[in-house]
């Protein structure tokens, strides 16, 4: 990672409602290549409808994102992972049918750029065996290995979790979109959250949507206060802590 | 449910059954009943159909409830092109798979935008249009359908023996079970059973999800269409019937009794369902509300079909 940061995202007066309901009312935010970027904000801030908009699961409906000095706002959810943003899901979303290890695989095989299409109908996956070895290494990152042959479904909350993270990093992302890794987790698996992706942050830039304030406060390098569906603060963790304003529209409240 | 899966059992299982089948017309002709020779043929057609299916339902995950129209425009294409004096299979065939492909991709093109049940409802409005718009033209037989009369050519084969026909049915369907079974095992066949799973995240991972659902639409489509060039050949009749949307629910019973998702549930399916119509038609009528018990047993207790019964099927623990 070079010491000169460079813009890596760049949101823009991004505004999205449903109905009469400003989910996001003009919202600008800007990550620097490398950092880990947390957005915090009390529930019903916007945070979740930012990920959708990034991610492209939802149109924005004015403002404009540009990624890696592409412009996202008609580009399909597939087209924006293939440039290389990422997402995990809140609410855990996996294969839950199939084994653990085939999960990751079907991760790891979705890199075009690496391994060439999926429109390949006679040659047995199994020969493809480097997509294989890579899911065990990433299972070993996210400290699955010995649970690769289980079903997604018989892993327990925070297993469940850590392979979100897992698949999210076999499509190697210069942009993670994590939003919230640590819902719903004991103390113990947060802990275990909180190292994977401090582990995680030397390689990839973070958007980090996270209630735990500890957790924020320990990993963000800065840290943007969504309120409303607008940003209202956007610094370095300290400058945060001590903004008036986040204090009384958001820290206060939990304090 | 995971993703399927063949074991060396299964494998054995399928060539043993393929020997039987290869013995099938000496058998018939040892017991004198070689009216069977010609029947076995529709039975094995009517399982590659259904396969067909189970690649667009079972694999893919996409209930189509408008199949028939494949199946019914590669029959129409031989009758047509035999009116018109076009009799080799080597044309014909080729042209009614690739006419029922291109149905497949206007279809499928339009219909994949939607889910769940509109998507039922909208294969199931598009096949219907096609067979009313098959039965108002009088200058293909409207309702009472187009007669081949004289079987397709093919090289030095003569397929007007019953027998002859039986190999090369026999034969298309082995090789299209075989295909299915490395397209099962393929990249491509990993990420439309994915699909299948979890639409959403395969979205999220960067799949494309679309083109590949409709290329399997069209790859299920287009073996529809070879299935109903077969039958055609083997009934000498392209009936509207054929079109129509109880036969995109027979072909549907076929892979629900057979087993959704398992590359040999069709055959199984076809197989069992068009035995008990043979036979069971001679001791009641009502013989399907026999059919209607199974089928009620097998969603209940058996979701995978009979191939899942004896482990053919997708590995479900």
């Amino acid at each position: 990672m070079s010491e000169r940061r460079t813009t890596l995202l760049e949101v823009r007066d991004v505004s999205k409602h449903f109905g009469g309901i400003y989910a996001l009312n003009e919202a600008s935010l800007v990550l620097e290549s490398g950092e880990v970027h947390a957005l915090i904000g009390p529930n019903g801030a916007g945070k979740t409808t930012l990920i959708h908009v990034l991610s492209g699961a939802l149109p924005a409906d004015a403002g404009q994102v540009i990624f890696d000095g592409n412009d996202l706002a008609r580009r399909a959810m597939h087209e924006r992972v293939a440039l290389g943003l990422a997402r995990s899901y809140q609410i855990t979303n996996l294969f839950s049918r199939l084994k653990v290890l085939d999960n990751v695989t079907m991760a790891v095989q979705s890199r075009v750029r690496d391994w060439g299409s999926s429109f390949s109908f006679w040659k047995p996956f199994s020969l493809d065996s480097a997509i294989v070895d890579e899911a065990h290494d990433l299972l070993a990152q996210v400290s699955l290995t010995g649970l690769a042959g289980r079903r997604a479904s018989q892993l327990s909350h925070g297993e469940q979790r850590c392979l979100e993270v897992a698949l999210v990093l076999a499509t190697k992302p210069k942009l993670l979109l994590l939003d919230e890794p640590m819902a719903g987790m004991g103390p113990e698996e947060s802990v275990r959250m909180v190292e994977l992706i401090e582990h995680l942050a030397r390689r990839v830039t973070m958007l980090l949507v996270e209630h735990d304030m500890d957790a924020v406060f320990r990993l963000a390098d800065r840290i943007s206060v969504l309120v409303g569906g607008r940003v209202i603060a956007s610094g370095e963790p300290a400058v945060i802590r001590a903004d008036h304003e986040v204090r009384r529209a958001y820290l206060g409240d939990a304090e | 449910m995971g993703l399927y899966a063949s074991s060396p059992r299964r494998r054995v299982a399928a060539a043993i059954t393929l020997l039987a089948l290869l013995a099938l017309p000496w058998l018939m002709q040892t017991l004198d009943q070689g009216f069977y020779v010609s029947f076995a043929s529709r039975v094995l057609i009517f399982a590659l159909a259904a396969t067909s299916l189970n690649l667009v339902i079972g694999f893919g995950g996409m209930i189509s409830f408008g199949h028939a129209a494949f199946f019914g425009a590669g029959a129409y294409t031989v009758a047509i092109l035999a009116e018109g004096g076009v009799h080799s299979a080597a044309l014909a065939w080729p042209l009614a798979l690739a006419v029922a492909a291109l149905l497949a991709l206007l279809i499928g093109a339009i219909s994949l935008r939607t889910r769940g049940v509109y998507f039922i409802m909208i294969t199931l409005a598009f096949a219907q249009m096609v067979f009313y718009l098959i039965v108002s033209l009088k200058s293909w037989g409207g309702d009472d359908g187009l007669l081949l009369l004289r079987r397709s050519t093919f090289g030095s084969l003569d397929l007007k023996d019953d027998t002859t026909f039986y190999f090369v049915v026999l034969a298309t369907l082995a090789l299209v079970l075989l295909a299915l079974d490395r397209l099962a095992h393929s990249r491509f066949g990993r990420v439309i059973q994915s699909i299948r799973e979890n639409e959403t995240r395969m979205e999220a991972l960067g799949y494309p999800v679309f083109s590949y659902k409709l290329v399997c639409f069209v790859i299920g489509g287009a073996l529809a269409g070879l299935a109903g060039a077969l039958l055609v050949n083997q009934s000498g009749l392209a009936s509207p019937n054929l079109l129509h949307w109880m036969q995109s629910g027979t072909l549907m019973v076929m892979i629900v009794i057979g087993g959704v998702g398992s590359v040999f549930g069709g055959v199984v399916g076809a197989v069992l369902l068009l035995l008990c119509e043979e036979f069971f038609v001679e001791i009641s009528p009502h013989w399907q509300i026999g059919l209607g018990l199974v089928l009620l047993a097998v969603v209940l207790w058996a979701p995978l079909g009979i191939a899942g019964l004896f482990g053919w099927g997708r590995s479900r623990e």
